[in-house]
């Protein structure tokens, strides 16, 4: 309506993580993915021999199974020129003031000490391949909760690690969970004992600073009966030419009556591929809940899964998509009920624009014995111009006669109508969009703490500037 | 100088059928004009093509809003300028809270007073005017948590228009049927909020169908609007005709005699 142009290529410039530093690694297999270099970053790590085994049986079979076709497209990964493990520090700081000044300036533009003074419980901060940070308020490790990086809870849990690393995703789930089980280093160890309840956030901050980086971390939950987390992670990186690998691996344990909410807020820079699988078991009458935010990327492919494993589990995932210029974000959710009396509940908002695409993909499983399960899944698509694209790949097995499912689906684009009346009101018409497109991920935001919904709305506004022409 | 002139508006739809053909209109400050006609006549389409809807095309006349043309500009400059519409049917935004939206829209209408400089109004102010203005409409307090006219009935949209007229403050306020959907009740509290707007601050366009609003705000001239014209225009007193005796007298069938 009567307003300039933007220039479209200015949209990257509004990313403001796309700064790097220039520190020097301490240490770096340098590029490419070889049997040595896994070799290497489990010598680098000093780990018990059968993890070594379990990284190589994946690098096996990392090397032998095909790279998906169904989803995004892939074929432009160049595996050999990315970096596989970079060490930006000898050892994990305890204090801010410990790290390198480049690191810490990165975290302090990044806001993360200052979060952590405010309202989280702890924190851990990955820096390239490792956790530079950790930390966790004395009370809670007093109660016995265990927030560790993944390599010292390794270490330090052997036991429980052992137990379950590789049993809720295994290594040959796809292409690359077995890249992650083979190079994985960093990602969060989690243990919340019986009965205790984590009132304030645990947040883990992911940082790619260098060009054609991989990071690979890999994290572990267990949240003990009737206990209760809620875990957020952040990713950011700096804009360059070429492209980084994102491909993690999360897997959560939830048992009898407990609950874990996990939520993240990913905004990569639009040169990475974020290629994340990430799933849980809830137990008897356990609760699972995903909230993912996906804003950044060039590609992301993930699905939050929940396995309904025990009587009464019950799974809800709230995803929001954006898709901007350059964008794919293919992202939905799975539910698998096994037992008895399990509900599901999927609501996935994606918004595309400038060209994005976003796509919503979705598993609804009852097998045998999931008698009266119960799901409910909402996908509505935000098209906001000509360009951009939604799609609903929804899939539903159903082997129980008394299921109850339901599905809907909405697509829609920014009325006119609606955008005369609030700019009848004084509000540009960059503003009005951008409120209608607040008002619909609203359901979502609604259900993060305070911060994460300013923050999400902050960078949904980011992705909207110049989005109308 | 007036603070609005309508000269020989044409106003057309997309397809290129004319609705408003040629009218002519002057607001000095402070003055109320209402506007009514029956159905169908085009009163809504004046009202969307002063406020600047794209789907409503002026094919030839001027409008000037302190001597200087509105015609080039978007709507929301067209706000900034101070013209506010009560719309007949508002639409619904999901999501976005009563509150929230009432404040983006006094931020960015103070933002255009400051030339572009963000002057977000002070959140306690912010609640003393709110206050103040859902106090004086007696809106209850429970829609302003809800997403701005969804799901709301008639009356509560038609309340919501009128509060954020209150807290807007514009310089012309036109009113599009702003009586329907309202009981008599309702109706006195929200009209009287408006004529109490009325003044050397606020000018007002009241279009309706029934006289019965005109009771509560006083207008200085009545102009009945049918076919696209204004066919008849004079005092307080027309409404009061035009109420007892209908539109029958300016329908295009009566003139033909075809009834
Ligand atoms: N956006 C539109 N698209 C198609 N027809 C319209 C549109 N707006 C108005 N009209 C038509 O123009 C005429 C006048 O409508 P309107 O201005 O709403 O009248 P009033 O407000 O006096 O009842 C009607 O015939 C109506 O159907
Ligand atoms: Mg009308």
């Amino acid at each position: 309506m009567n307003k300039p142009e933007t220039d479209v290529s200015q949209i990257g410039r509004d990313y403001k993580y796309g700064f790097h530093t220039t520190d020097k690694p301490t240490f770096s297999t340098g590029r490419g993915l070889t049997r040595e270099v896994v070799e290497t970053i489990s010598a680098q790590k000093n780990e018990p021999a059968w993890m070594l085994e379990r990284r190589l049986e994946a690098y096996e079979h990392f090397l032998t199974r095909p790279i998906p076709t169904w989803g995004g497209d892939l074929s432009r990964i160049d595996f050999d020129s990315i970096f596989y493990y970079v060490k930006p520090t000898e050892t994990e700081a305890a204090s801010w003031e410990e790290l390198p000044p480049d690191i810490k300036q990165t975290w302090d533009r990044l806001g993360i000490p200052e979060a952590e003074k405010k309202y989280l419980a702890g924190v851990g901060a990955q820096y390239e391949s490792e956790v530079v940070y950790h930390k966790l308020q004395e009370e809670l490790v007093r109660r016995g909760v265990v927030f560790l990086g993944m390599d010292v809870g390794l270490r330090e849990h052997e036991e429980i690690v052992r137990e379950h690393f590789g049993k809720v995703v295994p290594f040959d789930d796809n292409k690359f969970s077995a890249l992650n089980t083979a190079v994985w280093s960093g990602g969060s160890f989690i243990y919340v004992p019986p009965g205790v309840k984590v009132e304030m956030p645990l947040q883990a901050y992911f940082r790619i600073n260098a060009e054609n980086m991989g990071q690979f971390e890999r994290t572990l939950i267990v949240v003990d009966e009737g206990a209760f987390v809620h875990y957020v992670e952040g990713c950011t990186a700096p804009i360059y030419s070429s492209d980084s690998l994102h491909a993690a691996v999360v897997e959560i344990i939830v048992k009898p009556g407990g609950r874990c909410r996990y939520t993240t807020i990913q905004n990569w820079s639009t040169n990475v591929y974020n290629l994340v699988t990430k799933r849980a078991v809830a137990q008897k009458n356990a609760t699972v809940e995903w909230v993912d935010g996906n804003l950044g990327s060039k590609l992301t492919m993930k699905y939050p899964a929940i396995v309904l494993a025990g009587e009464g589990a019950h799974g809800e995932v709230l995803s929001i998509a954006f898709a901007g210029a350059g964008q794919h974000q293919d992202t939905g959710a799975k539910a698998i009920h096994l037992a008895p009396n399990t509900t599901s509940v999927i609501t996935a908002k994606s918004i595309s624009r400038g060209g994005g695409r976003a796509g919503y993909r979705g598993l609804v499983s009852v097998d045998h014995g999931a008698r009266g399960a119960k799901s409910k899944v909402v996908c509505d698509a935000l098209i906001l111009d000509e360009e951009s694209r939604s799609d609903t790949y929804p899939t539903i097995r159903v082997h129980e006669a008394d299921a109850n499912i339901e599905h809907e689906a909405t697509v829609s684009k920014i009325g006119e109508e609606q955008l005369f009346y609030l700019m009848s009101r004084g509000l540009s018409e960059q503003e009005a969009s951008s409120m209608i497109v607040s008002g619909f991920v609203e359901p979502i935001t609604k259900e993060l703490p305070l911060e994460y919904a300013v923050e999400m709305n902050r960078l949904i506004q980011l992705q909207m500037e110049g989005s109308v022409g | 100088m007036p603070l609005l002139e309508i000269k020989d508006l044409h106003v057309a739809l997309d397809d290129g059928a004319e609705i408003v053909k040629g009218i002519d209109l002057t607001v000095e400050s402070g003055e109320v004009h209402a506007i009514m006609g029956p159905n169908g006549s085009g009163k809504s389409t004046l009202a969307h093509a002063l406020m600047g809807h794209p789907a409503y095309t002026i094919t030839s006349g001027e409008v000037l809003l302190d001597g200087s043309s509105l015609l080039k500009l978007a709507p929301d400059e067209r706000a900034q300028k101070g013209l506010f519409l009560a719309f007949q049917y508002p639409y619904a935004i999901p999501g976005v809270t009563v509150t929230s939206f009432l404040r983006s829209a006094m931020n960015a209408l103070r933002k255009a007073r400051t030339g572009g400089e963000d002057d977000p109004i002070p959140i306690p102010e912010f609640r003393k005017e709110l206050a103040a203005a859902t106090e004086k409409l007696k809106v209850p307090r429970e829609l302003l948590g809800r997403y701005l006219n969804d799901g709301f009935s008639g009356g509560e949209k038609k309340r919501i228009e009128i509060l954020q007229l209150a807290l807007l403050r514009p310089r012309l306020a036109v009113l599009d049927e702003t009586d329907s959907g309202l009981d008599i009740d309702a109706l006195k509290t929200i009209a009287g909020g408006v004529s109490d707007l009325v003044g050397p601050e606020m000018s007002a366009i009241v279009i309706t169908h029934y006289q019965r609003i005109l009771n509560y705000i006083r207008p200085d001239f009545v102009h009945v609007f049918a076919g696209g014209r204004f066919v008849a225009e004079g005092g307080p007193e027309l409404a009061e005709q035009l109420e007892s005796e209908g539109y029958d007298a300016y329908l295009p069938e009566a003139s033909n005699g075809a009834r």
